[in-house]
């Protein structure tokens, strides 16, 4: 399966997905006039066009690499981990990855994204006979900017509620201001542990950016939070303007009484993911990952999947 | 769009102000963290003719090796507030008149633009592709035994390499200006 993940690394690392160009679309529309913020977009999209049609990265940080795998029983984990390191190799080499990961503690650069935790990689068996694996290309900057609350949380008054995690997320886009390579997507991810709490927030930038939340509390609380970090009037790149996030993604999970975590994970504008599904030797490629389609069940069922 | 050719002269950045669309050309200096660390801790003379009276370029980019040369693939800026801690004391030890990044950066870098005439330009984040085509050559690479690819020297002249002016030598910034008026909309959102 070698050939079919570089290819999936490929494209996500030279197609911004069509959900995502369309929003940003709307946002260079809805900036003003001969101003630095739509001058900034229109950059943005042009810059898009060119890696599409010259497969080359959309942005020189090809981030941490993050793969979820859902395979069918009879298929090796160790070697599915083995081809994604090859094809990981070859990317590199051919330039649709920069060589990105870095010994944390002599400062080496592996030279071809591999080594301890690089890049990271999810599997899920499952009962079908295809195998889909979904790949995400996560920037440094916006990862730097990311953030997780404990609440209560006095110095924003956050409490352990529904204000809690709105006052929480305002607060993190604040604070990303025009770091993170805005406008970005958010991310949001209520309980769990200080570690499940974020990649709830990972895997919720997995979704459509358009799509909605079939909880009803969420999905309002997604739409009040849009409209309120837009309203902060950061703008893309920091520049000023009405387009700050593009979206807001939530989900929870099941906490211990003693904590209430919520982590705001910020995705740059770069939001590339990809998803390939293979069956019967045949590779067919998605811009819409499994993770996504999770998001078509209903609240109740999808909570049950995990 | 105001064009200016590298090197320049300290009166010739003293006239740029905020908002100012900028497109450069010349020979532009890679630096980013480690870069940055190396220099205040070394100060090796080899980056003097680099950057004096020139410009650093926050960015670690996909570079490709054809033959002897290398070609930039993607280029486009990264987070500049990282080199706030280092970017003051390069500025004045080398005498930068132009930092080109994205995000912007704080008080003390500021405080170095109108102490040594400099501006801070910003680059459109992620725009990499876009960015590595004003790259007309990549004229020599610099410790990327070290450093590793994103990290190293790298020495671009570039044709057109477009940014906007958001900290300028007079000490203003649109960055401390946005951070102010969010911060007003921040406490009224959220109620505090």
């Amino acid at each position: 399966m070698q050939k079919d993940f570089l290819e999936l690394i490929r494209r996500a690392s030279c197609d911004l997905p069509a959900d995502v160009i369309r929003v940003i679309k709307q946002g260079r529309n809805a900036e003003a006039k001969g101003s630095p913020s739509r001058s900034a977009l229109d950059d943005v999209l042009e810059n898009c066009d060119l890696a599409s049609r010259t497969s080359r990265p959309i942005c020189q940080d090809t981030g941490t690499n993050i793969w979820y795998v859902h395979h069918p029983r009879s298929v090796s984990q160790a070697a599915l981990t083995r081809d994604i390191i090859a094809a990981t190799r070859k990317a590199t080499k051919l330039a649709y990855l920069r060589p990105n990961a870095v010994d944390s503690i002599t400062g080496k650069n592996s030279g071809d994204n591999t080594g301890p935790g690089a890049p990271v990689i999810h599997f899920h068996e499952w009962s079908k006979k295809s195998l889909v694996a979904d790949l995400m290309l996560k920037g440094g900057g916006s990862e730097n900017v990311s953030a997780q609350y404990s609440l209560p949380n006095g110095a924003i008054g956050a409490g352990r509620d529904l204000e809690g995690i709105r006052r929480s997320v305002v607060d993190a886009v604040f604070n990303a201001q025009g770091k993170g390579c805005g406008p970005g997507i958010i991310g949001v991810g209520v309980g769990g542990d200080r570690a499940t709490s974020m990649i709830e927030a990972k895997e919720q930038l997995f979704r459509l950016v358009n799509d909605k939340n079939p909880d009803p509390v969420l999905a309002k609380l997604e739409k009040t939070l849009l409209a309120q970090c837009n309203e902060l009037g950061i703008g893309p790149m920091g520049f000023g303007g009405s387009t700050t996030v593009l979206g807001v993604k939530i989900g929870a999970r099941h906490r211990l009484p003693a904590s209430f975590f919520v982590s705001i994970a910020y995705l740059c504008w770069a939001a590339r993911r990809a998803s390939v599904s293979i069956a019967g030797g045949r590779a067919t490629y998605s811009q819409i990952s499994q993770q996504a389609m999770k998001y078509k069940l209903p609240a109740v069922a999808a909570r049950k999947g995990r | 769009m105001i064009r200016i050719d590298l090197p320049v002269l300290e009166k010739d950045i003293r006239k740029l102000k905020v908002g100012d669309e900028v497109s450069l050309h010349g020979t532009i200096v890679t630096a980013r963290d480690a870069a940055h660390k190396l220099m205040v801790e070394e100060w090796p003379k080899f980056v003097e003719p680099l950057i004096k009276n020139g410009a650093i370029y926050h960015c670690g980019p996909v570079m490709k090796k054809t033959g002897k040369s290398w070609k930039a693939v993607a280029a486009g800026p990264t987070t500049s507030i990282r080199e706030e801690p280092y970017e003051a004391a390069v500025m004045d030890h080398y005498k930068v008149r132009l930092i080109i990044g994205k995000g912007g950066m704080g008080p003390k870098t500021l405080k170095a633009c109108k102490d040594v005439g400099a501006v801070y330009l910003h680059a459109i984040g992620g725009a990499a592709p876009l960015l590595a085509d004003t790259v007309v050559r990549t004229k020599a690479v610099h410790l990327l035994d070290k450093l590793g690819v994103p990290e190293a020297f790298w020495e671009f002249e570039v044709d057109g390499f477009k940014g906007i002016v958001t900290m300028d030598s007079k000490g203003k910034s649109l960055h401390a200006n946005l951070l102010r008026q969010s911060k007003k909309k921040r406490d009224a959102i959220i109620g505090i």
